[in-house]
């Protein structure tokens, strides 16, 4: 059974956005808790906690996001824990995402010269009053621009949800195309709607990194 | 209050297989200003930044203010009590000037805020930038920015400052500025070890100058003696290239 393309299904891929937006959400928000513990770690004096943060990210970075959705998903399921696909995906993009921004706020914190750390120090600072008020802050400039345009990635990553049957942007426009089966059309709609979602963000992270430059020459 | 502000004894330090400090003994008075010289690797600036432990010892021990630097608390009670003055200012760029004095007193000795803004308004002042209060760092001269470095320092009222070449990075017309706060400093009583190349200032303040080569204190004494009879040929020959 072969139907038209109408506007019941571009209406049906436009409500799958909000499923592609939570889960970006969700991974970006749990991304970001772990990927700021990933770039403590990996900054700490403590060789055991640099250790654990760089075998983790080098796992995450080393595999394709597409083998962690199919361990979580798949594998807890053959480990008697069978999860949802939202859940799955939402854990996997989580770990996906801890890793590349603890990797982008690792480079944006030791791009804080030494010196700050030490004069931090030299004040009697503690050790979070001196990440807090000191170097964050000034990694903050650093980081802004690659977080956004991660997050760009991360929006465009939650695409491979679709494999493991969640119904976000990607899969909603599978769904219509088989039943009208014009692909074209189909997956066009579906790209317009992940460009629509990304370009602001695109712009929004150059616009940052300008008013940064010029906060930093003030 | 018998004990000596600064007591080191038998303090050795590595990087690696190179020793950069050779069983140093140095006892500091109370209100005793000292400077320290030597060529560049000769440990001086190590030295100092040992006594609020920004760098570790291997052996040997240091006592602040009766306090041993051993054991997190220790350390960070030697680090309220001890002031200090990097070459590169290290001001924190994302605060005005004003921020940058009341950021530590408030954090770490828990100052009202109102409190750490006057604090930090009466040594601006004394270091004589009190209009620059609400300014960057990036738009103040060099030095301008190290006398808001003396001034955030003095905030947590220390009674030990350690000065780790406060003028090197300045030019020549900014010296005098940072040195006459820093002689200001010496005057009012203010324990102070100096690392520096100001035989001037050595001469003004210092009650003792030191000499360091290849990490040991070879020679230390009154600044009269130690510039017009050295004794060590080491220093003799330092003492020629910089005259």
């Amino acid at each position: 059974m072969i139907r038209e393309f109408s506007s019941a299904d571009v209406l049906f891929i436009l409500m799958a956005i909000r499923w592609t937006l939570i889960l970006s959400l969700i991974a970006f928000a749990g991304g970001a808790v772990g990927g700021m513990a990933l770039a403590l770690a990996r900054t700490s004096q403590a060789r055991a906690l640099r250790w654990i943060s760089i075998a983790f990210i080098q796992v995450f970075q080393g595999t394709p996001l597409l083998m962690q959705l199919f361990l979580v998903y798949f594998g807890l399921a053959v480990l008697g824990l069978p999860i949802d696909p939202l859940l799955a995906a939402a854990v996997a993009l989580t770990l996906h995402a801890s890793a590349f921004l603890g990797e982008i706020w690792r480079g944006a914190i030791q791009a804080v010269p030494q010196g700050q750390s030490e004069a931090a120090t030299a004040l009697a600072l503690s050790y979070g009053d001196r990440m807090r008020h000191v170097v964050l802050p000034q990694a903050m400039r650093t980081a802004t621009a690659p977080t956004v345009g991660f997050l760009v990635q991360l929006i465009k990553g939650t695409s491979l949800a679709s494999i493991i049957g969640f119904t976000e942007l990607t899969r909603a426009g599978q769904i219509v195309n088989n039943a009208t089966f014009q692909p074209f059309l189909v997956f066009g709609t579906v790209a317009v709607f992940y460009f629509i979602l990304c370009w602001p963000l695109s712009l929004l992270a150059r616009r940052m990194e300008a008013r940064m430059r010029l906060a930093v020459t003030r | 209050m018998t004990e000596h502000a600064i007591t080191m004894r038998a303090v050795n330090k590595y990087y690696g297989a190179y020793h950069a400090l050779v069983d140093i003994d140095l006892t500091v008075d109370r209100g005793e200003r000292i400077v320290i010289c030597g060529p560049s690797g000769s440990g001086k600036s190590t030295l100092i930044r040992t006594i609020n432990q920004l760098e570790t010892i291997q052996s040997g021990q240091i006592v602040v203010d009766g306090i041993a630097l051993s054991g997190a608390e220790n350390v960070a009670k030697v680090r309220r009590d001890v002031g200090m003055v990097f070459q590169s200012f290290n001001l924190f760029p994302h605060m005005t000037v004003l921020e940058n004095c009341m950021l530590a007193p408030m954090k770490t000795r828990k100052v009202p805020r109102a409190e750490a803004e006057a604090t930090a308004r009466q040594y601006l002042e004394r270091v004589r930038i009190p209009e620059q209060a609400d300014k960057y760092p990036a738009q103040l001269s060099g030095g301008q920015q190290q006398r808001v470095a003396i001034a955030r320092a003095l905030c947590m009222k220390p009674r030990i400052m350690l000065f780790d070449e406060p003028t090197s990075a300045l030019d020549p017309e900014m010296v005098k500025e940072v040195l006459d706060t820093m002689i200001d400093l010496a005057r009012d009583g203010m324990t102070m070890l100096c690392v520096t190349h100001e035989m001037d200032f050595a001469r003004a303040v210092a009650d003792r100058v030191i000499f360091m080569d290849r990490g040991a204190i070879v020679e230390e004494n009154a600044p009269e003696p130690f510039f017009t009879n050295p004794c060590n040929e080491r220093l003799q020959a330092f003492l020629g290239q910089i005259a």
